[in-house]
């Protein structure tokens, strides 16, 4: 009973957040239609009268999760690999906090360390204008994504059933090939599970991509642009919009820009989830 | 089984939001109701907690006169913290602050938001600045003219060479929209010729001054702004040509006299007059005190 009040306490929360971003934010598009929303790129909130274009804001955060992602996933799934299967177990029970203690690392942190010690040097060895662009903040999230992938891909790969590894071996594959085409296939439920994790956590980062990626409004062309996320936005901006306003309402149908992109994200995990464990049931 | 629910969830997803579209309440420029989220006590005559909410080009200076006074009057207390004028305007509107350290003056939007909402602005300047135009050390430039800084900020001069400097792209470093060094730098320098213009789209807005002066100090492209108090050794000060003609280096000395173009005054603003431990607190900064820690910080004071 009391467990049932739980689960359906966390449905009511998310629920009136879902509410009340919707709420504040799709008035705004009484004002600008919702397709030069989304699609044009000028963003003068302020002026007189205000333009709201956030493209560039979506591309920047896109182009920004996709590097971390890139960076992230084989990185991460090849430390899980090592992790679950080749590494001796005191090396295992060494590594495994180390990578937790880098998923508690304060996103500020990060984008202090990226600003001071990343950004030269992006900037040095790409030979670029400027070390704050899109690669340094993907640089940095991806960081913060590896610890969940290689987490959450180890607990799945370490939860495949020995046989599988002992049958593969006995047929004759190298330890490389065990991993690669029979263990990693076998955990593809929970790797897929951990990077869309990983992504959620790309997409919704704020202080890093904030003091990193440059904070430029034209539509990025390359990585290594100067570019602005949706999170980045939001947080620099919302605590000087008028209550109510028409910035305020803007910054919140960026909001509920987001809330779907990692809905959609959430929703494309779970059928990929759904659509193995009918596989293998 | 499994289609039907995610049909039935995105149709409910839709559902709701238009449903909330055609109650909700039409957009409006005023707010429907303040947001208290925590207000302080108000100070009394005996002491208390004053809070101080703003501008970042203020915050080293609010937060050197917090602790000398503190250290003077045991029995007040005071908060300090940055994040932009506009941060702080929106805080006195809100009234989650007591002071609000603003680099700008008020919008006409935010007053009228004020007497809607019952409060009253009420402005005291309490240090003058100077806004400097800062480049890297090694950058050959040493002035510009304000028809110069206009193009460049406005995105129109995007090479140095078109300034006599090097053949390389110009790095433009600026504060966001929630700095009131921003609105002053757009309103004074970006909007010289044409009310309408706008900073650049190749402008880099950074989320602090003291980013645009670690990003100058470090990049030979770069230039960027922000008041008197953080120039050091590691950026160079441009002289600005004015209207006169005459190149002139950001100073206290300078704004004083009004020499530099690019200057502005500095606000404490307060919900009506200030009383009790605020007027007092307001008082000792104005007052020989008060102005001498704004000449230790590279600030001018107000004569």
């Amino acid at each position: 009973m009391v467990l049932a009040a739980a689960g359906w306490m966390t449905v009511l929360i998310l629920a009136l957040i879902m509410i009340m971003l919707f709420v504040e934010g799709l008035p705004i598009f009484t004002v600008t239609n919702p397709f030069s929303f989304l699609f044009t790129s000028q963003w003068y909130p302020v002026s007189d009268p205000p333009v709201f274009g956030i493209l560039s804001f979506i591309i920047g955060s896109l182009m920004i999760t996709a590097t971390a992602l890139v960076i992230a996933i084989p990185v991460g799934i090849g430390a899980a690999a090592f992790l679950a299967e080749i590494a001796p177990p005191p090396v295992r029970e060494a590594i495994k906090p180390i990578i937790e203690l880098l998923s508690g690392l304060p996103s500020i942190v990060l984008g202090f360390v990226g600003f001071l010690l990343l950004a030269p040097a992006i900037q040095r060895i790409f030979n670029l204008d400027s070390g704050l662009n899109g690669l340094t903040a993907g640089i940095m999230l991806a960081f913060m994504c590896l610890p969940t992938i290689v987490s959450i891909s180890e607990d799945a790969l370490s939860a495949i059933p020995r046989e599988y590894k002992e049958a593969s071996l006995a047929l004759g594959a190298t330890r490389w090939q065990t991993i690669f085409r029979v263990l990693i296939p076998a955990a593809r439920p929970g790797i897929v599970a951990s990077v869309m994790l990983g992504m959620g956590r790309a997409i919704g980062e704020t202080m890093t991509v904030l003091m990193i990626s440059g904070g430029r409004l034209a539509i990025p062309s390359f990585i290594t642009d100067p570019m602005s996320a949706m999170t980045g936005r939001i947080a620099i901006e919302i605590n000087n919009a008028v209550f109510g306003g028409l910035q305020y309402q803007a910054l919140f149908a960026i909001g509920i820009v987001l809330f779907l992109i990692t809905f959609a994200i959430n929703l494309v995990a779970d059928l990929v989830l759904e659509k193995q464990r009918r596989r293998y049931a | 089984m499994r289609k039907s629910r995610i049909l039935g969830g995105v149709a409910l997803l839709l559902s709701v939001s238009l449903l909330l579209a055609a109650c909700g309440t039409p957009a409006s420029t005023s707010p429907t109701a303040p947001s208290p989220t925590a207000s302080s006590p108000s100070p009394s005559q005996e002491g208390g907690t004053i809070v101080v909410k703003g501008s970042d080009t203020m915050v080293n200076l609010a937060s050197a006169w917090a602790e000398d006074y503190m250290a003077g009057h045991s029995n007040v207390k005071i908060t300090v913290s940055g994040g932009g004028s506009g941060i702080g305007i929106a805080a006195l509107l809100n009234k989650t602050t007591d002071i609000c350290n603003n680099s700008r003056p008020l919008k006409q939007e935010e007053l009228d938001n004020a007497k809607a909402n019952g409060i009253n602005p009420v402005s005291t300047i309490v240090a003058k600045d100077g806004v400097a135009i800062v480049v890297n050390p090694g950058n050959p430039i040493n002035e510009l003219s304000l028809e110069q800084l206009a193009a460049i900020f406005g995105g129109k001069i995007t090479n140095w060479k078109e300034l006599g400097g090097q053949d390389a792209e110009i790095v433009v470093l600026s504060r966001d929209n929630n700095s009131g060094t921003h609105v002053f730098f757009k309103e004074h320098v970006v909007q010289l010729k044409d009310k309408k213009a706008e900073y650049g789209t190749n402008v880099q807005f950074l989320p602090t001054s003291q980013g645009i002066a670690d990003e100058v100090a470090r990049n030979p492209k770069a230039i960027g702004y922000y008041g008197l108090g953080y120039l050091s050794s590691q950026q160079k000060a441009l002289a600005v040509k004015s209207a006169t003609g005459l190149a002139v280096l950001p100073s206290s000395a300078t704004v004083l006299d009004n020499s530099y173009p690019v200057s502005r005054p500095l606000f404490c603003t307060t919900n009506g007059q200030p009383s009790g431990a605020l007027q007092d607190y307001l008082a000792w900064i104005l007052g020989p005190k008060g102005q001498e820690i704004v000449k230790s910080l590279d600030f001018v004071p107000i004569q």
